[in-house]
């Protein structure tokens, strides 16, 4: 078995836009996704908007702290399962239930160090 | 014989490593105690002994190799020698891994080129048109992907087979359109692309022979290719389906594709391959240009853009509107694509353009039309017919 971090892209401006029926129904879809692969779910969080994002970037010995993310994108990093899976297939069959109505879903592999 | 022992591997590399050993082993033995009456077993039976060995002495079974099997299948101290059934499976599981639709396309191809067609990477670099270094690092950077993300080896699941299929005729399909019409250099035809893609297309029938994309494929490969003799002439000169000598086509080629094209049109909805098969037998069966039922070829255009709409598709049509309702129908037609953006920079779409208002003896647009596919054609041997009907319409 390995790990596989599934990254949850989503578009905010449009999020916001489509208010709270939208923001129910992916809660809904989140749900049924939690049960329906409780056994191969790690571990798993929301996150807030990029807006209360803050960038720390190494810059030679200096370290600068900005804010806001570290790229401006139109789709945002909005949340991530840790899941388990057998191989990449299983992985991207679980990724293809994860709720994500404007945007898309990220699958890697998670490094193992022997 | 590598499908094989990628399977008792599951590690690409170190399966590569054990038919070398296999092969160096035939040179030292078989002159001694003769060529063995199925080589091919005995390589496949030396190179899968070869990684069983490897994988027992340095118990890398669970600890580096990567997992490219699934548990039901794997190896196990009883392997033996492969039934028919299982090489069968074995290569199919290696043309989907290879055409696994989690690596890029050009990926896809350079490792079926590789590892299912067993070409050199300096082989591959050459066909297509890449440095050695920029191609064995493409290969690399996939294999990698292919252990670190854990694509599997096996064959998908019933319910993905189709799908997965699809992107394994897609690339076939790539290799012989890339070697059939080369996208740039002094060639039009790279026989050694076609030939590849004949082979792997050949493999896959044989695989499934009741796949109707696969059978329409390879009907639609052999149509094609049958006319290979008769698209250029002797100075090296494009010449137009127009005016090939139709007695020097493939005509082995040609029923071999008539029949398996006619047994893929059977499935419903018609599959994309097997429609453009369907085309292309029309033209492989009219004895001669005048014979050619474009009405048919035009019916079959309209159903494959129903299975696959793309402009291509819409541009060819257009092209077969303008054979059987003249030059004026035919440049309505392609002028209505005029806002497709996939055809913006597409130079069939102007040569087309230019050839139906030639016929009009609209010259002034003519000229425009072939200037402006010239600037979009790579290949010389089709720049080279395109710049002399560029002179026909300016000398008269």
């Amino acid at each position: 078995m390995a790990e596989y971090l599934i990254l949850i892209y989503g578009n905010e401006t449009a999020m916001e836009a489509a208010g709270q029926p939208l923001w129910d129904e992916l809660m809904a879809g989140h749900n049924a996704f939690g049960h329906k692969h409780e056994h191969a779910i790690r571990g798993g969080n929301a996150l807030q908007p990029k807006s209360t994002a803050t960038t720390v970037r190494h810059d030679g010995d200096r370290v600068s702290v900005t804010d806001g993310p570290f790229a401006e994108t139109k789709e945002t990093l909005g949340g991530y399962y840790l899941v388990e899976a057998k191989d990449l297939d299983e992985a991207i069959n679980i990724a293809k239930d994860v709720p994500a109505p404007n945007g898309c879903v990220e699958v890697r592999p998670v490094m193992v160090f022997d | 014989m590598l499908a094989a022992t990628v399977r008792v591997t599951r590690d690409l590399d170190l399966a590569e490593e054990c038919a070398q050993d296999a092969f160096a082993r035939a040179l030292i033995t078989w002159p001694r105690s003769g060529v063995p009456a199925n080589p091919g077993a005995w390589l496949t039976t030396v190179s899968r002994r070869r990684a069983l060995d490897l994988l027992r002495r340095e118990r890398v079974l669970r600890t580096k190799l990567p997992l490219l099997v699934d548990d039901a299948t794997a190896p196990g101290a009883d392997v033996t020698l492969d039934t028919d059934g299982e090489i069968s499976d074995d290569r199919l599981r290696l043309i989907c891994t290879c055409c696994h639709p989690a690596l890029s396309r050009d990926a896809q191809v350079a490792l079926t080129l590789r590892l299912v067609c067993g070409l050199t990477t300096t082989e591959v670099a050459r066909a297509y048109l890449v440095s050695e270094p920029t191609m064995a690092a493409r290969i690399t950077r996939a294999k990698k992907k292919i252990q670190a993300a854990r694509i599997p080896y096996r064959v998908p699941a019933a319910e993905e087979l189709p799908a997965r299929i699809e992107a394994v005729l897609d690339v076939v399909h790539l290799l012989f359109t890339t070697g059939h019409t080369a996208p740039a250099g002094a060639d039009l035809v790279r026989r050694d692309l076609v030939e590849r893609s004949v082979d792997l297309a050949r493999l896959l029938h044989a695989l499934l022979p009741d796949d109707a994309g696969v059978a329409g494929l390879l009907a639609l490969i052999l149509l094609t290719d049958a006319r290979r003799a008769t698209r250029i002439d002797a100075e090296g000169r494009l010449i137009l389906l127009e005016h090939q000598d139709r007695a020097l086509w493939d005509q082995e080629r040609i029923a071999e594709g008539v029949a398996l094209a006619r047994a893929a049109l059977q499935a419903r909805p018609p599959r994309r391959f097997a429609l453009q098969a369907a085309i292309a037998a029309v033209h492989a069966e009219a004895a001669r240009w005048e014979d050619t039922d474009w009405r048919e070829i035009v019916a079959l255009y309209d159903l494959l853009l129903q299975v696959w709409p793309s402009p291509v598709v819409a541009l060819n049509r257009a092209v077969a509107v303008g054979m059987a309702d003249g030059p004026a129908a035919g440049l309505a037609a392609v002028e209505a694509l005029s806002d497709e953006p996939q055809l913006a920079g597409y130079g069939y779409a102007a040569a087309a353009r230019a050839d139906f208002l030639r016929r009009l003896g609209q010259d002034d647009a003519a000229r425009t039309a072939y200037e402006e596919a010239l600037l979009l054609t790579e290949n010389e041997v089709e720049r080279a017919f395109l710049q002399s009907r560029l002179e026909e319409v300016n000398n008269r």
